[in-house]
Formats: C-alpha cells, sequence, structure tokens
C-alpha cells in the first residue's frame, strides 16, 4: 500500500516538476545503458551530455542553457516510443530526439512530424529521410548507410586504383541478419552491376555468436574483401572467427557500427589491421580537452571511466551535440537570439546547417567531423567519411581526406524510395518554408 | 454488506447462466464500461493513451489467447509473438494488395492467418507435451521471425524489411488521433474478450479443460483430442493475431519482424502468470501490471534520484522476483486474489 501510495505520488510529483524554467532548451535523451548495447550507448549519449554540460558551462547557446532528461529505453522499439511519448511535452516541449536506435526511429517516425519535433539519425536509419521534401521532420546527418555503402565501394576501388579494377572481384557482404543488415542491398547490387564484381551476401542470424559456417564460406569463396556489416557481439566473433581461419583481417571492412573499441578490445589480438568506417577522425581534438577540464574536471563528466573520452562512440557523442547546439544556434540567428525556440524553428535550424571547416576550427573540433551543409533536399549535409584501422591499440586514420561514394547513385535510390514512401502515404512532396 | 446476492432469484435459465449473475458485478462491469469509453476518453492525456492505454489493452488481448492456449488448454506455448508477427504481416498484406479491403476485414484475415499457422505449429502437440511442446513453439517463434525477414514478398521488398501500417480509415472516419486508436482497441478487445469468456464457458471451453486436466481420461470419455487441441491453437493464435495487427497498427505504426522476438513472447507468458492462468480476467491483470510496473519503477526511482541503468536493472530483479513469489505463494495470480477478495467481501463484515 505504502509502495503504492509512493508510485502515485512521485508520479504526480514527476508531473507537477516541470514548471518551465525560462531560458532552457530542453532535449530528451532516450539513451540505452543497458543490454548488449550497453557500451555504445553509455559511450554516445555520454559524450552528447558532456558536450552539453560544456556549451552550458560556457553561459549557453546566447544565454540560453541546454536542460535534458534520460529515460532509457533499452534499445526496444515500444520503450523507446514510451520514454518519447512520456518526454515530449515535459519542460516547455522537446526541441529534438536523438535515439541512436533504427527500431525506436521508424516506431517516432510518424509522431515527431505530427508533433513538429526534429529527429536526428546520426549514420543509421531510413536513408531516404535526406530527402527533406517527404522527411521534413528527419535528419540523418553526415551520412546515411547508402551514402556509407557507396563510399565502401568507392574506398575498395580506389585500394585497386581505381573503382573500374574492381571488375572482376569478388566482394563478400556479411551482414546481420535483420532489418541493419539488408539496409545497403540496393546501393551494393546496383555498384556490383555497374562495376562487374561479384557480390556473395551472407547472413548471421542475431545475435551472430556462433560464425563458423559463415567463415567457412568465405575461405571456399576466396574473397578479394569482407564488409562486415554487424552489430553488437556478431563484430568480435567475425574477428575471432576470421583469425581461425586464416582469413587477413586487412580485406575486412567493416561498417561504423562494427569499428568502436567496444568490438575490437574484445576480439583481442585478432583485431589487428582491420579496418572500418567512421565518420570521426581519431584522435584528440581541442573541444575534448575543453571537455576534460570544464566538465570532467569540475566532477560532472557523464562517463565513469575518463579513458573513453576520445573513443569512437564518445565522439560520436559529442558530435551530434555540436550539430544540435549548432542548428539551435543557426535558428536562434533567425528567430531570436537568446531565447528558447520551438521544436519547429530548431527544424529549419537544421535544415538550414552550415557548420564548415572555418566554424568547427572556432569549436575545436577542425577535422572531427566531415563540413555539414544541409538543405531541404538534402538533409544529411555530407555523405563523406574516413576509414579508420586498429593498429592493435587504438584506431588510426587512414585515408587522410574525407571519402564519398557515389553521390549520384545513391540520390537516384533514395528519391525512388521517398516518392514510394510519399505515395503509400499520400505526402507531397515540398520543402517547409519557415 | 454490500456484496450479499439475497434477494436476487433467477426464474429463467437464461438469467442463471450469464456471466455476471451478482447484480452487484453486473453494475460493477457496467460503471467500468462507461469510465472506459466516456470518462476516459473526455480526461486522459495523449501520452496515456499511446504509452499506457493503448499497449495495456493490446497485451491483455495477446494474454487472453495465450491464455486460452495455455490456461484452459494447458499446452504451453512460448510462440506467442510469433503469431502476433504473422496477424502484423498478413493484415499489412491485405491492405496493401487488395484494393478497398476494409480494415477490419484486414484485421480479422490477418487473425485468420495466424490461426492457420496456429494450427501447423500445433500439430506436434498431438504427439508430444509439456516442456517439448514449449521447444515446439520456440521453434515457431524463431521459424516465423526468420521467414518474415527472409521472404522479401512479406515487407514488400522493402530494403530494411521494416513495414509501415497504413492508415486506419473506417467508413471514412480517419482513426489517426490517440483518443480514436485507443477507443477502436477498447472495442475491439472488449468484443473479443466478451467471446472469449463465453467460449470457455461453453462445451467448447470445458472440452480444453478436460484436456488440460487429464488429456487421456479425456479421450476416453470421447472428446477428440487432435480437434480440441487443434481448435485451441486457433483460436489462441486468431487472438495473439488480432493483438499483433493492432500492436502495429494501432500502437507503433512502423514495425520490423524483430519487434515480434522472442522477449515479447516472455513477456506474454509473464503476463499470465501473474494474473492467473485460466482466467479471462487474468490476462487483463497481468497485462496492466507488466505494462504498468516498468512506468511506475522509472517514476518513483526517478524520484529517488537512481540512475537510469538501475532502474532497468532493479525492474529485472523485482519481475524474477515477482514471478517467483507469485509461483510459490499464489500460483494462480492476481486473478485468485481477486476471487478470493470477492469471496470475502461476501462475508464482509462478518467474519465468517
Amino acid at each position: 500500500m505504502k509502495l503504492l501510495k509512493n508510485m502515485l505520488l512521485g508520479a504526480v510529483m514527476a508531473g507537477t516538476v516541470s514548471a518551465a524554467v525560462a531560458q532552457q532548451q530542453f532535449i530528451p535523451i532516450l539513451s540505452y545503458r543497458v543490454g548488449p548495447y550497453a557500451s555504445g550507448g553509455s559511450g554516445f549519449f555520454g559524450g552528447a551530455i558532456d558536450y552539453m554540460n560544456l556549451v552550458n558551462a560556457n553561459g549557453g547557446i546566447n544565454g540560453v542553457k541546454l536542460a535534458w532528461e534520460e529515460c532509457e529505453t533499452e534499445y526496444n522499439a515500444s520503450r523507446g516510443v514510451e520514454c518519447y511519448e512520456r518526454l515530449k511535452s515535459r519542460h516547455g516541449g522537446a526541441s529534438l530526439v536523438e535515439p541512436l536506435a533504427t527500431g525506436i526511429a521508424y516506431g517516432i517516425l510518424d509522431r515527431v512530424a505530427v508533433d513538429k519535433i526534429p529527429m536526428t539519425t546520426l549514420g543509421y536509419g531510413r536513408s531516404d529521410a535526406a530527402n527533406g521534401k517527404v522527411f521534413p521532420y528527419v535528419f540523418p546527418l553526415i551520412t546515411s548507410y547508402w551514402n556509407q555503402a557507396a563510399a565502401m565501394i568507392a574506398y575498395l576501388g580506389s585500394k585497386e586504383g581505381g573503382v573500374a579494377n574492381l571488375k572482376g572481384k569478388k566482394i563478400v557482404h556479411l551482414y546481420h541478419d535483420s532489418a541493419f543488415g539488408k539496409e545497403p542491398f540496393p546501393v551494393f547490387d546496383a555498384l556490383a552491376q555497374r562495376h562487374g564484381f561479384e557480390l556473395i551476401k551472407i547472413p548471421v542470424a542475431h545475435p551472430g555468436n556462433e560464425q563458423q559456417s559463415q567463415w567457412l564460406q568465405i575461405r571456399q569463396a576466396r574473397p578479394d574483401y569482407v564488409i562486415l556489416w554487424g552489430w553488437g557481439v556478431m563484430n568480435a566473433v567475425a574477428l575471432t572467427t576470421a583469425q581461425r581461419n586464416g582469413f587477413p583481417r586487412e580485406k575486412i571492412l567493416g561498417v561504423w557500427w562494427a569499428g568502436s573499441e567496444e568490438d575490437t578490445i574484445a576480439a583481442g589480438p585478432a583485431a589487428k589491421g582491420y579496418t572500418a568506417m567512421t565518420f570521426n577522425t581519431p584522435g584528440n581534438y581541442p573541444v575534448l580537452d575543453q571537455i576534460r577540464k570544464q566538465v570532467y574536471d569540475a566532477g560532472r563528466g557523464n562517463l565513469n571511466d575518463r579513458n573513453r573520452i576520445g573513443s569512437v562512440y564518445h565522439m560520436r557523442g559529442v558530435t551530434a551535440a555540436i550539430l544540435w547546439t549548432e542548428a539551435i544556434r543557426t535558428a536562434q540567428e533567425k528567430f531570436g537570439k537568446g531565447k528558447p525556440l520551438t521544436g519547429e524553428q530548431i527544424r529549419w535550424g537544421f535544415e538550414n546547417l552550415n557548420v564548415n571547416e572555418a566554424r568547427q576550427k572556432e569549436l575545436g573540433a577542425l577535422g572531427m567531423f566531415p563540413p555539414v551543409r544541409t538543405s531541404c533536399d538534402d538533409h544529411e549535409g555530407s555523405g563523406a567519411v574516413k576509414v579508420q584501422q586498429w593498429d592493435g591499440d587504438k584506431w588510426v586514420a587512414i585515408t587522410p581526406m574525407w571519402v564519398t561514394g557515389d553521390k549520384a547513385l545513391t540520390r537516384k535510390l533514395l528519391e525512388e524510395s521517398s516518392a514510394k514512401y510519399a505515395q503509400e502515404k499520400n505526402i507531397t512532396p515540398a520543402c517547409l518554408n519557415q | 454488506m454490500f456484496y450479499r446476492e439475497a434477494g436476487q432469484f433467477k426464474p429463467t435459465y437464461a438469467a442463471d447462466s450469464q456471466i455476471f449473475p451478482i447484480r452487484q458485478d453486473r453494475i460493477g462491469i457496467i460503471l467500468l464500461l462507461a469510465i472506459a469509453f466516456i470518462v476516459i476518453p473526455g480526461m486522459a492525456s495523449n501520452y496515456m493513451f499511446s504509452a499506457i492505454l493503448i499497449p495495456f489493452l493490446i497485451f491483455s488481448l495477446a494474454a487472453l489467447g495465450l491464455n486460452i492456449l495455455t490456461g484452459y488448454a494447458g499446452q504451453l506455448s512460448l510462440g506467442s509473438a510469433a503469431f502476433m508477427a504473422v496477424g502484423a504481416f498478413a493484415s499489412y498484406n491485405f491492405m496493401l494488395r487488395v484494393d478497398g479491403m476494409p480494415i477490419l476485414v484486414a484485421f480479422i484475415l490477418g487473425g485468420l492467418c495466424a490461426a492457420a499457422v496456429g494450427v501447423l505449429f500445433g500439430l506436434p502437440s498431438l504427439r508430444i507435451r509439456g516442456f517439448y511442446l514449449a521447444a515446439s513453439t520456440l521453434a515457431t517463434q524463431f521459424f516465423v521471425v526468420w521467414a518474415l525477414t527472409k521472404i522479401g514478398w512479406f515487407t514488400n521488398y522493402s530494403s530494411s524489411g521494416v513495414i509501415t501500417a497504413q492508415r486506419i480509415n473506417i467508413l471514412g472516419y480517419d482513426f489517426n488521433t490517440p483518443a480514436s486508436k485507443y477507443l477502436l482497441v477498447l472495442t475491439i478487445v472488449c468484443v473479443m474478450a466478451l467471446l472469449a469468456k463465453n467460449m470457455v464457458r461453453s462445451n467448447v471451453g470445458r472440452s480444453w479443460m478436460a484436456v488440460r486436466d487429464m488429456d487421456v481420461a479425456a479421450e476416453v470419455i470421447g472428446f477428440r483430442l487432435m480437434r480440441t487441441k487443434l481448435l485451441a491453437f486457433a483460436v489462441s493464435s486468431f487472438y495473439c493475431g488480432v493483438a499483433g495487427a493492432l500492436y502495429a497498427y494501432a500502437y507503433l505504426g512502423t514495425v520490423e519482424p524483430e519487434a515480434y522476438s522472442l522477449d515479447l513472447s516472455f513477456r506474454i507468458l509473464f503476463m499470465i502468470i501473474i494474473g492467473g492462468v485460466g482466467t479471462i480476467i487474468g490476462s487483463f491483470f497481468g497485462a496492466g501490471f507488466i505494462v504498468l510496473l516498468p512506468i511506475g519503477l522509472s517514476l518513483l526511482a526517478h524520484n529517488f534520484g537512481l540512475p537510469n541503468s538501475v532502474t532497468s536493472n532493479l525492474e529485472l530483479m523485482v519481475f524474477g522476483a515477482l514471478i517467483i513469489f507469485f509461483l510459490i505463494v499464489e500460483p494462480h495470480g492476481l486473478a485468485r486474489l481477486w476471487q478470493i477478495a470477492k469471496e470475502k467481501l461476501r462475508l464482509w463484515p462478518f467474519p465468517h
């Protein structure tokens, strides 16, 4: 009875605490810090919160401080939807949302358009959401899966001395057997047909603890490259199984959800030489030093282990938070500096984002991520990636410049796919000029 | 004092065999339905609808289906989420490929497809029982999710295997607000719960209970085991199929086959264990408990300032502890506690 009373009291109190504090921009954090993907989630959201603490420590965005509330989604779609619904109107209304999970992103895709809250899906989710005419409230910033897939083939082509030299080569696509793993099929199929390389698709059933049969198949096929499109425990197992089967890890190119310390450290010495895609250049940056000094030294750091600052997921989180604050700043330039903005206004900010190299230098993040310039037609803003290699100890970038793939092809596929979605949902594609 | 049936005589057979024979029960249920249909749509927030009430109703429907199979017919099943998936994807395909298909018909057809799959995967029940049957229904769970991922036709060859449920449009009226979706789901659940209650009170239900209690004896006195067991699978899968279709159309909006994972099957099983195996009201209690408990715990922990990761792990511990508690103290679940409460209420304020 007392527990019930406490619960009800707690529920009532939780509802009333949201008395809107002026000069505050609220961001709900749909995080996952438990479960099999906890290391990635805690790194990413930890990085985002660290950067937001840094922004607040330096006076906020023109005086407007950032506020946030975390809700545990456990990487589960229905929990994510419940968290979103619970937090979206709190503290004056959500400014933006980033679930870092394809299932949750799909679950709230239709709702964010109705609720007018922009959603960023950095490097995952619907690739065709780059078409802002059909998906005005979704922003797959920096790049999406299709552009990554195209960039992968471009990179492999560059290793051969030109994409045309891929003719006759064999590339295995070892993928997590889910929606995530099958996402790049249209791009790979189109590029295989165009450049004449043989594409062999080998699925790995979730969670991918046992891949002996797949790697035996790979050994028999003797491919030139293996693209590892995995997530979670599948990645480390793939690397160790590859070592057991004598497949050189230098020939394995991983997607960016397969290219973090959590995957390589778990694989141990088997990971040395393994390459993966990333949209952050590994290394140290002034902004990370600022985080160490102003946030962690002040005792407000989000991660328990300071050594994780600068890790792949932490940097990704810092990148995301940089893009969010820049979008809010851009929107403030138009709608009024120094006052809290609505989701619609911040959406405009995301659609007119211009984080060029000069701005990156001001932020202390020059070279950390590719310059991002969005527009109504292009909600990605970049499409560029880098390739990094694990040297046994840390990640090192091996492409000095940003790599882009065949953007014309991905644009064509994107427009077809978004047109189909628009037709299904009776949406007339148009830019929201606001 | 209030719950006495003194003075309530039943002059006809129909009156004698009604679902709620006691007048106070009838008044209670009418009040509850009035609150559910009239008061709540006027009062509740969108969050209450879309995050609490709609999933509660959908899960109670799925729990009802599993209760019919495991609670009344005694066939242990771990594949309920798979049947939900079949219902969802079948309804999606009917809506997609048949022009002008009314959505309610699509739900029914989706349920019938789930029933057909249920009959197919219920065939092992004719030979094996108990935990071995649980293993074969586990195979159903994995196979169905695999088939939906593999065979592109089911997801209309979408590159990521995710389907977007179409709008719910009945007789020209668009069900796109949380309140209208809630009323639609409530209506469907009420109708199907009434159907289930009448089924389990009838000869069909008694045949299921006979098979559950002692199937050899049931066969000896003339119940056809094959028909009874397969009918249980069919009806249960129909309920789960409709629940799955509602899960996709009225709750999430977009689904991938992985949403109907083994984890969901276990959740539904926990719902009927905690709520009460073999009762209709137990499905509702269990679903309400399991939907509300995580939210309640996270709100509670939030007020005590606990970090969210602790809350999630706490939730698992609390679940496990509760299941053990229920299995030891009250194996018949919350429904039995409700029944005991009513029995005590009949005597109240007298001790005996």
